[in-house]
């Protein structure tokens, strides 16, 4: 049977179940702002972060694989590509781009100009330091190390912080090939 | 055209918002666990309300604010109406969600591969772990309605019943 063909990533957000992204972004909000008062200290809020990112990545990834059909990416360009065009679309319904790409091509931009989980929020002065969207530089993290790519995700640029986009560094650290658990010539 | 997300990315997201509180922030503290759960619906529950109320004139009476909430409010968050309204005139309502779309969606895994027929012990384990997890995530949404109804000038508590499952009941006691 012929491979289905990968679906792009308006196809997919058209197909599947939505919601108002009202709901989403007031809970991530609020998400963030128990957690400043639980945890006091704005670097342990983005260790958290990060870490409630990565649990959640590392089963998206499955819903990514299944809904969009995506076939093992060739090089980090591809996983790059796939993750701006089809993964962000396919769950927050909007497109990233990639850039600023190294000479080995093992790390870039992951760039996003509009961002569902910041629409209304701005931050008080109170939380200097604050990486507000670091839930998602665990999501990537945590999906990508299931299909078996280790990763360093970082941020560049922050709109909440001042900058004029949201900027995430993705660097590939090791890519640990996929052991098959027989041998192909038995 | 209102903005949107994946109907996924809000269950994730509130899964890991409770498993987080839980298992981590407060484990083994199920009680400050589930105030920080409804403290986080709570704030949620406000906003919307606010948001859905801003070309409203007030509403006239506590019953006209729960049928809001049943109605009006429950069908932006859930694409559905709260299927019964039951209240004994006096400050109590029950509102009765037939099938809560949280409800259904909330992955509990139940770990079937420890479940041995000669030990009763671990099947009933499971079962109330997988009951516990659901009590859980339902101070969620309770914290959305007291929230809600806070806004509307209403204080309350509010409680999940899930002892008639699948239907879960959100009562809501108004304080004087």
């Amino acid at each position: 049977m012929a491979p289905v063909a990968p679906r792009s990533g308006d196809a997919i957000f058209a197909n599947i179940e939505r919601v108002n992204a009202e709901l989403f972004t007031l809970t991530y909000g609020a998400i963030v702002r128990q957690l400043l008062t639980d945890l006091e200290e704005v670097e342990e809020v983005n260790k958290q972060l990060e870490q409630m990112g990565y649990n959640i990545g590392i089963r998206l990834i499955d819903e990514f694989l299944a809904k969009s059909n995506v076939s093992r990416c060739v090089d980090f360009r591809e996983t790059a590509d796939v993750i701006a065009k089809v993964g962000f679309k396919m769950f927050l319904g909007v497109t990233a781009s990639v850039g600023n790409w190294d000479a080995e091509g093992t790390c870039c931009s992951i760039i996003l100009e509009d961002n569902p989980l910041v629409d209304f929020v701005e931050l008080p002065d109170t939380c200097q330091g604050l990486y507000y969207c670091n839930m998602l530089s665990g999501v990537i993290r945590g999906a990508l190390e299931m299909v078996s790519m280790k990763t360093e995700v970082t941020w560049i640029r922050d709109v909440l912080r001042g900058d004029d986009v949201f900027e995430l560094q993705v660097k590939l650290l090791k890519q640990v090939p996929e052991e098959y658990p027989y041998k192909d010539d038995e | 055209m209102v903005r949107e997300v994946a109907e996924s990315c809000v269950d994730s997201l509130l899964t890991e918002m409770v498993a987080s509180y839980c298992n981590r922030f407060y484990a083994n503290k199920p009680e400050l666990a589930a105030r920080r759960i409804e403290a986080i619906g709570y704030q949620v529950g406000h906003q919307l309300s606010e948001r859905y109320t801003m070309e409203r004139p007030r509403f006239s009476d506590h019953l006209e604010a729960i049928k809001f909430i049943c109605k009006d409010f429950w069908t932006e968050l859930f694409k559905k109406q709260i299927d019964n309204l039951k209240t004994n005139h006096r400050g109590t309502f029950v509102l009765q969600d037939n099938k809560f779309p949280w409800l259904e969606r909330i992955s509990i895994d139940p770990s079937t591969d420890k479940v041995n027929s000669a030990e009763d012990d671990s099947l009933t384990t499971a079962e109330n772990k997988a009951a516990s997890t659901i009590s859980m995530h339902l101070y969620y949404p309770c914290g959305i309605i007291r929230g809600a109804l806070s806004n509307l000038g209403i204080t309350c508590a509010v409680t999940a019943d899930i002892s008639n499952l699948p239907a879960c009941s959100f009562v809501v006691r108004v304080k004087a």
